[in-house]
């Protein structure tokens, strides 16, 4: 939404057509928010679409008038200026809308206005019933309002991160990718599969969503549907296994866990994008990766034993093991906990505060296991170029995943980090031409250093 | 007792050299003197903090404990005085501490020559965190401002105070923009880019008089221009830091003398990075190295010398790199503004006028000397090793994409230059 528009470059001030861009943006969120509010429109579709081709339009004159009336290169001008992108005022305001957001989504749908035991929907959620009708003759339920609004937000602002980075073909690549996974492949195709195969069971619905980040694929009702849900069922059950057991090794072994991450995950797709305001706000301490590596790891152990809890009672056909129930104690705290409060809550609701990429980097069990590929088993490293940095700390300052790149980049090593999700921000800003993502050979993939091109007294 | 170093300056070269005598030695006592900052920050990035990149924090490459977990004391203060007789520094506070080795990393001071008006509010150099600062304070609210001097550090305040929407006129002496490094081709090339930003740039413009009463308002220039400005920023270069070492028995001239050990002739006295001179230039290199790689290697160097297993200085292949608001710049090996007698090149532009490429080749022995490359980034290694190797500049042509770094997915020159140079042969 228009709010994480980054005033990167106070200077011109931003101009008539950037102002009318901004307003045309502010038109769509606000229907939005008037509709969270409780007003109920009489003409929904009319609404709906005002608001969505509103919010997607101004992003896109906003930032085209931003960015196509400068030279191409690099856009951080008054980043640590802008109330927004420096845990300023507005920052933290948006922060506590995005939260409250989350908080209704999650445990108050019905103050969105989801209509429960057979009432028809209000506000907000009545807002996308027209749409939600037309894919799948269905009224809209808060996670159709929620799945809309998050590709409206990954397509407007992408559009924005591609305007912003038009001269590197790495950015604009990746971006394109990150668009039409986020728009064919977890939005439109499920929306429209749902809505030719109504009498089947609800299984998962996005392509790309592998255990363990989907963590619900092996409950009960999930493989129960999947199974009873004929070839196509079979399809998504073989493909969910397969895709943790072999396509994501495999692939994260020749590019490292940026296929992924930054290319077609959901989550990583609005971090990339609606999320790019924030990157610099990640925390680069020492203690910040010490409490980085303890809980991702940690969660990923959770999930485990959380699934493997489960498949122990679907296949032993109980609900208790040790005589605690499975539900209680590890089904229904792993969601509650980690599947919408970790990930939604604090993941996207805390962009402003914490940085773009807090759950990927200190919760995601997905990226935790990718992450062990990438680092002990992998082609995928970024190569730093000799001697070159002059430890200005620009790659450092705008990792999203707090990756002190500096700290090796100086020392003239690459960087091979478990949490790095190649987006390649490091790169582009580096001012010196010092980083560069690459796929090689294992071996010198962790080098320590050239310090015999630098300085040939210390080889001798 | 384990041997007490002291040393003046915690810039590049005198954290580097600090670094290395801990990694060389757990027992040694380490004290790192600055009156800039307490802690060491990364000079190159004063720019990025005042466009809003980044916070000042992040200059800093290691976070506070560093210093304390590596045993490595910091001392706020100016020293004023060094008594090399009785190994003794005494502070501008009156304190005084004792030395068995001491290290002069007292880098570089920006150069003012005398102007009138150049002491007037709104008038400053940038090279130390006072500096930006001062910068700070100076141009809030302005909307015009002049920078002296065409340098890597005057388009950096160019593009600084660009940033914050301030018209720059940009006052350059020689005939082409850093011409004492730059061939023309790659001078003009940057020159149109300063131009593009809407920056005023006047070449062969030198400042004659800073007008003002306590605050500037204007200057005049050579060509008898007056230019209404509140700001001017003055980078016509820098030079050693010495100051204070005048009344020592430290032989100086422009900077500390040395000799290849980084010895200064007084015994247990040593001197690194901006503010050393070497008695003898080392073959194809300046006695005064003022860049950040030297004051690295520099320190790295002497901290083996102090610890009593004599190196001499011998520094690797030159290379250096900037940026010109836009456009990045590398360099490796040598490639001087005008040829020597005994080298030929070769030069390819990209027709956006934004990329460049040069080759600098021996014109007898063919064996390739340096490149430049402007907004395309080369390998260290691999250019290293060709320079080295002294390969041929025709097998270094052909097999130039193994030299290429810029991002992936980026689209390759190399093609289109080797066919450049190969019809440039026939
Ligand atoms: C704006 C700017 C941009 C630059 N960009 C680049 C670049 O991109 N690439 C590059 O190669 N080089 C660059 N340089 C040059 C590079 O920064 C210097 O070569 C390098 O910092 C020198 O390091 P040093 O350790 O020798 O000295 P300095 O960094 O100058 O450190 C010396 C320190 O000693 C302190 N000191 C001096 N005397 C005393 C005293 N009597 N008592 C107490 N403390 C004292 C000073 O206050 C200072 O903190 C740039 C310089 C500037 C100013
Ligand atoms: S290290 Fe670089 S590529 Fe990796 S996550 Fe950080 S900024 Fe992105
Ligand atoms: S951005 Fe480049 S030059 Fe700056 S610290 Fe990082 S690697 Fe070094």
């Amino acid at each position: 939404m228009s709010n994480d528009l980054s005033i990167s470059n106070p200077h011109p001030k931003i101009d008539v057509f950037e102002k009318l861009g901004l307003a045309l943006a502010s038109v769509g969120i606000i229907i939005l928010l008037a509709t969270w509010f409780g007003y109920t429109f009489e003409n929904n579709a009319l609404f709906l679409t005002v608001s969505i081709s509103s919010i997607v339009l101004g992003t896109v004159v906003f930032s085209a008038r931003k960015y196509l009336t400068q030279l191409e290169g690099i856009k951080n001008n008054g980043v640590y200026h802008s109330s927004l992108s420096s845990r300023g005022v507005v920052g933290w305001i948006i922060g506590i809308v995005l939260t409250s957001f989350y908080i209704f989504l999650y445990w108050f749908p019905e103050f969105l206005g989801l209509g429960e035991n057979g009432n028809t929907n209000r506000g907000l959620i009545a807002l996308f019933d027209p749409l939600s009708m037309w894919f799948k003759n269905q009224a809209a339920s808060q996670w159709f309002v929620y799945g809309t609004i998050y590709t409206v937000c990954i397509v407007a602002l992408g559009i924005k991160f591609m305007l912003k980075y038009r001269h590197n073909r790495y950015q604009l690549i990746r971006t394109t990718v990150v668009i039409i996974a986020q728009f064919f492949l977890a939005y439109f195709i499920p929306e429209i599969l749902e809505g030719l195969n109504q009498e089947q069971a609800y299984f998962t619905k996005d392509l790309k969503n592998f255990w363990p980040l989907n963590y619900y694929f092996f409950d009960e009702w999930h493989l129960n549907n999947m199974q009873q849900s004929g070839s196509m069922g079979m399809f998504y059950l073989v493909w969910g296994i397969a895709g943790f057991l072999i396509i994501t090794p495999v692939i994260t072994y020749y590019v490292g866990k940026r296929w992924y991450c930054s290319w077609v995950c959901g989550c990583g797709g609005l971090a990339e994008t609606a999320g790019d305001s924030f990157r610099q706000l990640s925390s680069k301490k020492l203690s910040a990766w010490k409490l980085e590596r303890w809980m991702i790891h940690s969660v990923m152990v959770f999930v485990f034993l959380m699934t493997a809890g489960v498949l122990y009672g679907y296949f032993a056909g109980v609900s208790e093991i040790f005589g605690l129930s499975i539900y209680d104690y590890l089904r229904q705290p792993y969601g509650f906990l980690i599947g919408s409060a970790f990930s939604g809550v604090i993941g996207v609701g805390f962009y402003p505060v914490l940085g773009n990429r807090v759950w990927c980097r200190f919760g995601c069990p997905m990226a935790g296991y990718m992450g062990l590929f990438q680092r002990f088993k992998s082609r995928f490293r970024i190569t730093t170029n000799g001697g070159q940095c002059i430890s200005c700390g620009n790659c450092s300052t705008y990792c999203e995943q707090g990756i002190d790149v500096r700290a090796y980049a100086q020392k003239g090593e690459n960087i091979v980090r478990a949490s790095c999700v190649g987006c390649g921000v490091c790169s582009a800003v580096c001012p010196r031409g010092v980083l560069k993502l690459e796929n090689g050979s294992e071996e010198g993939r962790i080098s320590s250093g050239p310090i015999d091109i630098k300085n040939k007294t210390l080889n001798l | 007792m384990s041997r007490n170093i002291v040393i003046i300056g915690n810039g590049i070269s005198g954290v580097t050299c600090a670094r290395s005598l801990r990694k060389l030695d757990s027992a040694c006592k380490i004290t790192l003197i600055s009156a800039e900052t307490k802690y060491f920050y990364s000079r190159t990035a004063l720019m990025y903090v005042y466009m809003g990149h980044m916070p000042f924090e992040n200059t800093q490459p290691y976070e506070n404990w560093f210093w304390e977990k590596n045993r490595i004391e910091l001392v706020h203060r100016f020293v004023q005085k060094i008594d090399t007789s009785k190994k003794q520094l005494h502070f501008s506070d009156g304190t005084a501490l004792f030395y068995d080795s001491l290290v002069l990393a007292c880098g570089s001071k920006s150069n003012k020559f005398g102007w009138p008006g150049q002491d007037l509010k709104g008038v400053q150099g940038l090279f130390n965190y006072q500096d930006l600062l001062a910068m700070e304070e100076n141009t809030k609210g302005i909307s015009s401002a002049v920078v002296v001097g065409g340098g890597l550090i005057g388009v950096e305040m160019a593009e600084m105070l660009h940033s914050r929407g301030i018209h720059v006129s940009f006052l350059v002496r020689e005939k082409d923009f850093w011409g004492a490094v730059l061939p023309k081709e790659e001078s003009k090339m940057i020159e149109r880019h300063i131009r593009e930003y809407g920056i005023d740039l006047q070449m062969e413009t030198e400042l004659k008089e800073i007008k003002g009463s306590e605050k500037v308002n204007a200057i005049t220039t050579s060509k008898e221009q007056e230019i209404p400005c509140s700001f001017v920023g003055l980078t016509v270069g820098v030079s050693p830091n010495i100051e204070f070492l005048k009344s020592s028995a430290i032989p100086l001239d422009r900077g500390i003398l040395i000799n290849e050990y980084f010895e200064t002739n007084v015994s247990d006295v040593y001197a690194i990075g901006d503010c050393a001179q070497f008695k003898q230039a080392l073959p194809g290199r300046r006695n005064l190295e003022q860049v950040w790689y030297t004051g690295k290697e520099h320190g790295e160097t002497v901290a083996h010398t102090i610890l009593g297993n004599k190196k001499a200085y011998a520094p690797g292949n030159w290379f250096n790199s900037a940026k010109f608001f836009d456009i990045e710049y590398q360099t490796y090996g040598m490639v001087n503004a005008s040829l020597k007698e005994n080298e030929a090149t070769f030069y390819w532009e990209h027709q956006d006028g934004k990329k460049s490429f040069r080759i600098v080749f021996d014109k007898t022995t063919q064996a390739v000397l340096g490149f430049n490359a402007f907004g395309i980034r080369m390998r260290h290694e691999v250019c290293d090793k060709w320079i080295t190797n002294k390969t041929a500049v025709k097998d270094v042509m052909n097999k130039l994409a193994a030299a290429n770094f810029d991002p992936e997915f980026y689209k390759y020159h190399e093609k289109e230059i080797n066919n450049a140079f190969q019809n440039q042969l026939s």
